[in-house]
């Protein structure tokens, strides 16, 4: 065991030395499975980062909820409607809390363009009717004062939460908390602003990406009672009247086994109460989230396949060196036959080798890889400074994205490297092997 | 164990080509005793290297028997047949045949690797092999360091170093100069006086006629097989 053992060593030494013979054309073929195994853990690093980073999107969505919006039917053209009405209705509401048992809460949303004023003051806005949830489930902090509370929306009050643009607009350093505002004719009285906060990216198509900057919010219950669901907007010199009575309802239900038969129900729900038209889409997070990990496979899988040609094509650069190295080493197999060496330690010999060279490009391959992160890092750098213009066009996950390492890619790397040396060294030490020792004597 | 290092008989080596048969060995038979110091003849083509690969151990022959210090090799595996080449038989080569990228030490170390296990005496004995034939202070130098006859030098120490039953040597001073050639003679017959058996394959009658005795080769058969007047002062 031990004698085994000290062979391979001697081996190895001997291998070591006969490649540092050749430095240069070593050192390109280490080159080749070097660029194959850092790939591996580059690919598989960017694929976690990115699919990470979709992930903690789809969960901030709440993996119990599900989501329904109202959406615009398509335009009909042929009739002159003066009123569209479309979209979730509090019946909506009211019929899915009731036949859907499993639904622990349900928070409607309703939201248009508005202006607010103070004094003269007027900044153009989003005003969103909603549930004090809505701060919790959009990750809302509040700078002063409080957010809306389930007796303002009970008790239907004209109570209002500014964001932090809004606020500083209408009331420069003045602190708006106790103060009014004016939105259309009726009188809001301020009693919280939010904290600055960052627009959250869309996903998948499914939600737009939001802007929180310019918000002022107000219980649903006093935006229904208030300013009823028919809104006038004037776009393009037309008036244009719409009635929608919820944009969005989130319902949250008790666990993740309840997603899917609850989604079914609240589907059945709305394709009932709304025959006519589809005027709803429904968004179900978890969903997201399973086939988000589906995708990921596949990227995984596709990243994978890019780096196992690769690594293969460094394979091949090892055979082809190796090739090369038998016929140009005849003389030495020859004599190493002649003086004892079996068939099985010529092809140790070369297989120590190849294995010398790709367990050598598997470890520096490794170390390139580690150094993944500093350096993505650095290229968004550089791309942000020195070419802002394409960075803007870049989609904001890609920027945002951190590489991951995934630790088993290393193992996995290493693995690959070392079965490369064997599997690509194979050939050219039974080749070695097979010669006749006499005539290998007599090569010149 | 035998009292020959050697021993041939009826031994035939035919090579079947595509077009014809060619018989390089014709019952050839003879024995080599322990601590002989023979010469092989003959002119090219006459079967001396045939002979010579038999003896090596690195070729089978066709018919006959081969005995090597009493055992039959002549129908051994080509594994057999290694592991004799490593254990029993010393080669000495005409183009000295040392391995480049390892130094005058390592070179004489080789066979050791291919008997199985290196014990810390066998490593010893490379050094004493090495200070034997005077390149003591030369262990670390790499071939293209050495001259001609330094490399036949390492070559003898190398041929010596698995203790073999006898060492084959293959037209040692082919490529040396005669000054140098009479140092290798000297080397090997002092060699020899210590016991070791020895045989040369040669052309050169300088040099068969240091050696105790001769066996000539004409296409493919046995000739003669004489003593030699140096065999009476040795």
């Amino acid at each position: 065991m031990m004698s085994t053992l000290f062979i391979w060593i001697r081996t190895f030494q001997l291998g070591f030395k006969s490649l540092i013979l050749h430095p240069m054309r070593s050192a390109l073929t280490v080159l080749g499975i070097f660029i194959g195994v850092s790939s591996v853990i580059w690919l598989l690093a960017i694929g976690e980062g990115i699919s990470q980073k979709t992930q903690e999107q789809i969960e901030s969505l709440g993996a119990t909820n599900i989501i329904v919006q109202s959406i615009k039917p398509p335009d009909d053209t042929t009739s002159r409607v003066r009123v569209l009405v479309y979209g979730l209705t509090r019946f909506d509401l009211e019929s899915i809390s009731e036949m859907v048992p499993v639904i622990k809460e349900s928070y409607p949303i309703r939201e248009i363009q508005q202006r607010f004023m103070v004094g003269d003051q007027r900044v153009d806005g989003r005003m969103v009717g909603c549930t004090p949830h809505y701060m919790t489930s959009n990750n809302l902090k509040m700078a002063r004062g409080n957010f809306l509370t389930d007796t303002d929306c009970k008790e239907k009050r004209n109570y209002c939460v500014l964001s932090a643009e809004v606020a500083e607009e209408l009331f420069a350093f003045n602190d708006p908390v106790g103060k009014s505002i004016r939105i259309g004719k009726r009188i809001f009285d301020v009693i919280g602003v939010c904290a600055p906060k960052s627009p959250s990216a869309g996903i998948g198509g499914s939600f737009s990406s939001q802007d929180f900057s310019r918000d002022v919010y107000i219980p649903i219950q006093t935006f229904w009672s208030e300013l009823g669901d028919r809104i006038s907007t004037s776009r393009s010199g037309t008036y244009e009247t719409t009635e929608i009575q919820i944009n969005q309802i989130t319902f949250q239900v008790n666990s993740v086994e309840d997603v899917h038969p609850a989604s079914e129900l609240i589907k059945q729900v709305l394709e009932q109460n709304h025959r006519d038209k589809k005027d709803w889409a429904i968004t179900v997070p978890l969903e997201l989230l399973e086939q988000a990990q589906t995708t990921k496979m596949m990227f995984m899988l596709f990243m994978g396949l890019i780096a196992a040609i690769s690594l293969l094509v460094g394979g091949i650069g090892i055979m082809n060196i190796m090739l090369a190295t038998v016929t140009e080493r005849t003389r030495e197999i020859g004599i190493r036959r002649a003086l004892g060496a079996k068939r099985s330690d010529i092809i140790r010999q070369f297989l120590a080798e190849t294995i010398t060279l790709s367990v050598m490009g598997g470890i520096t391959g490794i170390l390139g890889g580690l150094i993944c992160s500093p350096v993505v890092e650095f290229i968004k750098w550089f791309l942000v400074n020195y070419f802002p213009r394409v960075t803007n066009q870049l989609p904001p996950l890609i920027m945002s994205m951190a590489p991951i390492i995934v630790p088993w890619s290393i193992f996995l790397a290493f693995g690959i490297s070392m079965f490369i040396g064997i599997a690509f060294g194979l050939y050219p030490a039974s080749r070695a092997a097979a010669m006749d020792p006499i005539e290998a004597l007599r090569h010149e | 164990m035998s009292e020959f290092a050697a021993s041939l008989s009826d031994v035939h080596k035919y090579y079947f080509l595509a077009s014809e048969t060619v018989k390089a060995l014709r019952n050839v038979s003879f024995d080599v005793p322990k601590g002989d110091f023979l010469a092989i003849m003959g002119a090219s083509g006459s079967g001396k290297s045939t002979l010579l690969n038999l003896l090596g151990c690195l070729d089978r022959p066709t018919h006959g028997t081969l005995k090597l210090d009493g055992e039959d090799v002549s129908r051994l595996s080509d594994n057999a047949l290694s592991e004799i080449r490593a254990r029993r038989i010393g080669f000495i080569f005409q183009a000295y045949n040392l391995i480049p990228q390892l130094t005058v030490l390592e070179n004489i170390e080789v066979p050791l690797h291919y008997m199985g296990h290196i014990t810390p005496e066998m490593r010893a004995r490379c050094r004493i092999l090495a200070e034997m034939v005077g390149l003591g202070d030369r262990l670390n130098h790499r071939s293209f360091q050495l001259s001609g006859g330094q490399q036949q030098r390492v070559g003898i120490a190398r041929s010596l170093v698995n203790d073999p039953t006898f060492i084959l040597a293959d037209e040692p001073t082919g490529n040396l100069d005669t000054g140098t050639t009479q140092e290798i003679l000297s080397l090997l017959k002092d060699f020899n006086r210590q016991g070791k058996t020895i045989i040369i394959v040669t052309h050169e009658p300088e040099v068969g006629k240091e050696t105790k005795r001769i066996i000539r080769l004409r296409d493919g058969m046995l000739v003669s097989d004489q003593k030699t007047d140096a065999s009476k002062d040795m």
